[in-house]
């Protein structure tokens, strides 16, 4: 049984030089990120570009093709397969459809973590399940039901409460807002900067909503499809702030945090 | 295109031979919780028994109404429920038992755990400290492994009862005379060759459908295609083991019973 480390300390987490392709499909090429401790950092880009596979090699759920992934200066390849389980525990995942156990209750969904890797009695892992509820705005009434029985927005913040169950040093949010209401998009957004606000911890916020980015991010890289690169252009077009990116002269940036669909109008008409 | 073809098979024989060497680590390092395996033992065996035991009451009944013209034309008409039982133990019972796992058990498990995949549920055991073969795996196919033995005794059991009810109810053989012979031709050895067939059966189905599921392609039609592959793999392999299995028991008979002459 993985005990989770406890430690307020979120490791620094480094992609160098990373390269990911699924069979003959090349996702990313070369991509180098820092993500320093305690920073909310978003991660956008058009839909393909290889921001939700990124996410997936920091928190090493994918190995990368060629490079190395090091959480606080160590590769994580160096790691035992234990080490790797237990440390694993320091991140917290959102998944993009909150990926919640459909055979589980809520309370299951949210305890799994809990009963999954500590030794905690019934009594102190209720207690937490029902907190971390609270903490995103749920009660203790909906434990009970499947995951079936929820809406899309509920869905996302029981999965945000199973992510958190361990208060992990380090949060990534796959799309947390996609597909939710701006009201709700907006509720999330919110628990995003409360959990922040609430304990030290490293965020990695995988998005296409401008709003999220502007609310949360306290820096944003920008990829771009590898299809649309030629090959010696770098993945990464853009790195800095949301100001910054609203400044940018790279019209794949500017079209892009402008919602702007640009040249590629011309483009699609081109391909038809 | 044939060599393809043809490395695309030893690559997916090699990707089963590392999933099940995975799997036989896992069950080293330890049971999963009851409140894990439990779940699964109730759905692979309690629910697989009604259908189990209709297609089991049946075959033994079909067999009985079959043979009983090309037994009455030799007068051996009580020596069917030799027949029939000999066939249920050795062969069908096994066979048939398994065949309806694969069919009700296989493809849901291959449905199951891609849906999981499809959804990222398996990703999200992994973040949250589970093992997914452990934790998803291993109890599906301690279940399938442990219980088929069991469901293909009832098949067994089923199939005999069938074809009594049919010859001597229906056919009118004397009873008395029916379970003489079949006493004395079905030995002790019939019904564990049988029995020891279907576990192997079983691990394969397990095996098969799990390792489909697990590397279920994308979306609902990814998840079909895993439940498919799945129950048709497995069918395949029952078969094939059934007939490696038969011939490994024949050497074994004759090995340890080298006196003894073909039963029927």
């Amino acid at each position: 049984m993985p005990t989770p480390p406890e430690t307020n300390n979120p490791p620094s987490i480094a992609l160098k030089h990373v390269w990911k392709k699924f069979e003959t499909q090349p996702v990313l090429r070369d991509i180098s990120i820092e993500v320093e401790p305690n920073e909310t950092l978003a991660l956008i880009g058009e839909s393909g570009c290889g921001k939700s596979v990124t996410m997936k090699l920091m928190m090493s759920l994918l190995e990368p093709s060629r490079g190395e992934v090091f959480w606080s200066g160590r590769p994580v390849k160096s790691r035992s397969d234990a080490e790797l389980t237990r440390e694993r525990l320091q991140f917290g995942y959102l998944f993009q459809g909150a990926a919640l156990f459909d055979s589980l209750t809520v309370y299951e969904n949210v305890a799994f973590a809990l009963k999954q890797n500590t030794r905690m009695p019934e009594e102190r892992i209720r207690e937490i399940v029902y907190e971390r509820l609270k903490e995103v705005g749920l009660t203790e009434s909906i434990c009970s039901r499947k995951p079936a029985e929820l809406s899309g927005g509920m869905k996302k913040r029981v999965g945000l409460a199973r992510a958190l169950a361990l208060s992990p040093d380090v949060m990534l949010y796959d799309e947390p807002t996609t597909g939710l209401d701006p009201i709700m998009s907006d509720v999330i957004n919110e628990l995003i900067l409360q959990t922040r606000a609430r304990r030290p911890v490293t965020s990695i916020v995988v998005t296409h909503d401008m709003r999220t980015v502007e609310k949360v991010a306290d820096r944003v890289i920008m990829f771009y499809p590898l299809s649309r690169l030629k090959n010696d252009e770098p993945q990464i077009v853009f790195s800095g702030t949301y100001e910054e990116a609203l400044a940018s002269t790279d019209p794949r940036v500017t079209t892009f945090v402008r919602g702007q669909a640009g040249e590629r109008i011309q483009e699609m008409a081109l391909s038809l | 295109m044939i060599g393809r073809s043809l490395l695309a098979a030893v690559e997916s024989v090699g990707n089963l031979t590392l999933f099940a060497l995975q799997l036989v680590v896992w069950i080293g390092r330890g049971l999963p919780k009851r409140s894990v395996l439990l779940p699964s033992m109730y759905n692979i065996g309690v629910l697989s028994l009604p259908v189990v035991m209709i297609t089991g009451g049946f075959i033994g009944m079909v067999l009985a109404v079959q043979a009983y013209d090309q037994f009455r034309l030799m007068h051996l008409e009580t020596r069917l429920g030799a027949v029939i039982n000999v066939s249920l133990v050795k062969e069908l019972g096994p066979v048939l038992a398994a065949t309806m796992l694969a069919g009700r058990v296989g493809s849901r498990m291959a449905a199951e755990l891609g849906t999981m995949r499809v959804t990222e549920q398996i990703d999200a055991l992994t973040a949250l400290g589970a093992n997914p073969i452990h934790y998803l795996v291993v109890p599906r196919f301690l279940a399938c492994f442990l219980l088929i033995p069991l469901l293909t005794a009832v098949a067994d059991c089923m199939g005999i009862v069938g074809g009594w009810f049919i010859s001597t109810q229906v056919l009118g053989i004397n009873s008395f005379h029916y379970w003489h012979h079949a006493e004395t031709y079905v030995t002790a050895f019939d019904v564990l060759s049988g029995l020891f067939k279907s576990v192997f059966f079983g691990a394969s189905i397990a095996l098969v459908a799990c390792h489909r599921g697990f590397h279920c392609g994308a979306g609902a039609e990814g998840v079909g295609r895993a439940a498919t592959e799945s129950f048709v793999l497995s069918f395949v392999a029952i078969l094939v083991l059934d007939f490696f299995l038969g011939v490994f028991l024949n050497a074994v008979y004759y090995t340890v019973w080298p006196a003894s002459v073909p039963l029927l």
